[in-house]
């Protein structure tokens, strides 16, 4: 393919590798454990598992997958209101695909799917809206969640739900912001990264400026990198390049989608309909403050929080669960009790074993997993 | 497929095959569903034996063992929306699927039954199509559709057709083909572009706003596996790679030879059009369904041979050898990425769901 092929090429991998082979000295100087870098994003994890990537870094730098699945992080609570609002009598209730799957207290939208509630499949938000436009006499919810990515096209679409005077559509807000969360695991005791990959996506909409506390205030470098292999590596090699030159900034790799001003219109649409949330509950990292959107209340009507009795029960994380742990790159996924026992993406228990963009499902699913219980029991 | 404004109302009584749709009258066993059954199939599928319309098929022993040494015998239901998608049906699918699964055992196929369920309000036009289509790929894949049933259930009990085919052969003298039989240094092959089928099905749906050309791959594999077991007596395992795809195929195949499969990305026959709507979806094309491929083990002496056997049929143009039977990680598949990392293809767990972003 075309445009894509090019950032899969393995011989510029190698060539990039090596560079970082050679950064080894310096990086490792005044060092006795080995460099551990987070990606917060889960794309990021999807393709670093999908390419095979962790293998092919050397042994004295770790990564930590991050908290940057939006499916993951989903409390259980809030799909139990999911799976509440699909089971209201006249609601069809569209969601993204990779959602359904997600459990809840008792189960999933793919559950209530099969106990006969009208949940459908979407590709984009505006497919639930002509859902809406298609059944005048049902009610249409749309399950928006996600980071800053797909928080612009939830905002379009109530805009335009609005200027056609749709009234039987309305959204589910689950919308959460990146910064916050990153503050909180910055500011965790236990933490011990030494840099960032920023997520791509997100930053094509809000720009690189959000971040600069990292450097400045946490002195830790980060740098926005695209989802492709050779992207990656190279935001691994620029971010050990920082540390072996005593830098902490940010930077952007992903020059050709993310520019340092993010996307004003987008920004925009997202400041008129939403705002933030006192607190929203993360699964595996607790309530984190001003985490979350939900809508303004010039948009009340299109708000299915307020148009529908939502219970919004805080439930617990199972209490073997180790997520949070996992997440702050305290203990590795397979280190955790439960992992591949308990709990296995059949049957989840913590986030991040949810999607295959969590890092205990990716290691489950394309990680040699035989080895590192191997290694981890030793 | 015709459209039709007449008013059905369930249960009212029409006359045979000349109505424009199926009503639960065409089910109640009487002259309605009498001229259904010999109008709609029994003309176009065309045998002796079926024409007799008795219960029961009869087959002479001795031309059965004329064909080998071990009757081979399968079933498949099939279900699938749309009814009509690129490059395919319901019929040609129910057919080859069967057709397919004898194929793979090395059985010669022979015959097959076809129990069709039709949901009321199916146009018979429709039905007409669907048997119009069984027959020509039955005939493709010399096989004769022998026996069979049908059963008209109310609006909303079933999707439009629901058809099951078993299906008979008989397996080739002394012939041995199982999963048991791969060992390490061994050839894993497919016979072409992997994933057309799960991607033209997901397209032929509708609900993604793209332009593609994709077809799906349906095809009867009989012809393709003679000429492959004519030219290569090292062939020690073959299987289509239907639902799940290649991947699951591979599973099945680490786990009962309790061999690992050392899989290599760059290998894969794949059409840039499959590649990139995965992209978009965020799909693994080595999940994505096929209905005309083979992944079949070859001892390495044989590769060579077997590949070129592949290639010299229309159905095998683009085969290739995709990866080795390794001793190490008995029972896992791996594979080397194209961008030179490795990583585990595990079963999937569930469906593929499109990713969020």
């Amino acid at each position: 393919m075309k445009h894509v092929d090019e950032f899969r090429d393995p011989v510029k991998a190698r060539a990039l590798l090596g560079q970082i082979g050679a950064l080894q000295e310096q990086v490792m100087a005044k060092r006795t454990r080995p460099v551990s870098l987070m990606e917060v994003c889960g794309g990021h994890t999807h393709s670093i598992f999908h390419y095979g990537i962790e293998k092919m870094l050397p042994d004295w730098l770790e990564l930590v997958h991050g908290p940057g699945c939006p499916v993951c992080v989903l409390p259980m609570g809030r799909v139990d209101d999911c799976v509440a609002l699909a089971e209201t009598p006249g609601v069809i209730f569209a969601t993204f695909g990779d959602a359904m799957r997600v459990p809840g207290s008792k189960k999933s939208l793919l559950g209530a799917k099969a106990d006969g509630a009208d949940v459908r499949m979407v590709y984009s938000p505006l497919d639930a809206l002509q859902l809406a436009r298609d059944n005048p006499s049902r009610e249409v919810v749309f399950f928006g969640l996600g980071f800053e990515t797909t928080m612009p096209s939830t905002a379009l679409t109530v805009l335009q739900a609005e200027a056609e005077g749709l009234g039987n559509f309305s959204l589910f807000c689950n919308h959460i912001t990146i910064i916050p969360t990153i503050k909180a695991i910055l500011d965790s005791p236990d933490m011990q990264l030494d840099g960032f990959l920023g997520p791509g996506h997100v930053s094509m909409v809000i720009g690189t400026a959000p971040y600069r506390f990292i450097a400045d205030r946490y002195r830790k470098p980060l740098v926005v990198a695209g989802f492709e292999p050779l992207d990656i590596v190279h935001g691994i090699w620029m971010v050990l390049r920082q540390l072996a030159e005593g830098r902490s900034e940010i930077e952007n790799q992903y020059r050709r989608i993310v520019p340092e001003a993010g996307n004003r219109r987008s920004l925009e649409a997202v400041a008129k309909v939403f705002e933030l949330r006192e607190f929203f509950e993360w699964r595996g990292l607790g309530s984190i403050d001003h985490s979350g959107v939900r809508i303004r209340a010039a948009y009340a009507a299109f708000d299915a929080e307020r148009k529908f009795p939502v219970a919004a029960v805080s439930i617990a994380d199972p209490k073997s669960c180790q997520c949070g742990e996992v997440l702050k790159g305290a203990i590795k996924p397979w280190q955790c009790k439960v992992f591949g026992k308990a709990c296995t993406p059949e049957t989840p228990l913590g986030a991040l074993m949810v999607s295959s963009e969590g890092a205990c499902a990716a290691y489950y699913q394309f990680g040699e997993l035989d080895e590192l219980i191997e290694v981890a029991s030793q | 497929m015709s459209q039709t404004a007449e008013i059905i109302v369930p249960g009212a009584t029409l006359p045979g095959a000349n109505a424009a749709k199926v009503t639960l009258a065409h089910g109640g066993g009487g002259k309605a569903m009498r001229d259904l059954v010999d109008q709609v199939f029994v003309r176009v599928f065309d045998n002796p034996e079926l024409a007799l319309l008795d219960d029961q098929a009869r087959l002479p022993l001795d031309d059965l063992a004329s064909h080998g040494d071990r009757l081979a015998f399968t079933t498949d239901s099939h279900v699938v929306d749309p009814l009509f998608f690129p490059g395919g049906d319901i019929g040609k699918l129910a057919v080859c699927g069967t057709v397919n699964d004898l194929a793979v055992g090395g059985a010669r196929p022979l015959y097959l039954s076809c129990g069709v369920i039709i949901e009321e309000g199916v146009a018979i036009d429709t039905l007409r199509a669907i048997a119009a289509s069984m027959a020509a790929a039955a005939q493709q894949a010399r096989v004769a559709i022998v026996t069979g049933d049908t059963k008209v259930v109310e609006k909303g009990a079933c999707d439009k057709v629901f058809i099951n085919t078993a299906g008979i052969g008989v397996i080739r003298q002394g012939l041995e083909l199982s999963a048991k039989l791969a060992q390490p240094g061994d050839k894993v092959l497919v016979n072409g572009l992997l994933g057309d089928h799960g991607a033209a099905i997901l397209h032929a749906r509708g609900d993604l706003a793209l332009q593609t050309a994709i077809e799906s791959d349906c095809a009867p594999l009989d012809d393709l596996i003679d000429a492959l077991l004519a030219a290569c007596p090292e062939v020690r395992f073959l299987r289509d790679a239907t639902r799940g795809g290649v991947a699951t195929v591979l599973n099945e195949l680490a786990k009962a030879s309790a061999t690992g499969v050392e899989l290599d990305e760059a290998a894969l026959p794949i059409r840039e059009e499959v590649k990139g709507f995965c992209e978009l979806l965020g799909l693994d094309p080595l999940y994505l369904a096929n209905e005309g491929k083979i992944v079949c083990v070859v001892a390495e002496a044989g590769v060579e041979r077997a590949l070129a056997a592949l290639q010299a049929h229309p159905l095998g143009r683009r085969a290739a050898v995709i990866g080795t039977m390794a001793a190490s990680r008995p029972g896992r598949v791996a594979m080397r990425t194209v961008f030179g990392g490795r990583r585990i293809v595990d079963m999937l767990s569930g469906e593929q769901l499109p990713r969020i972003c």
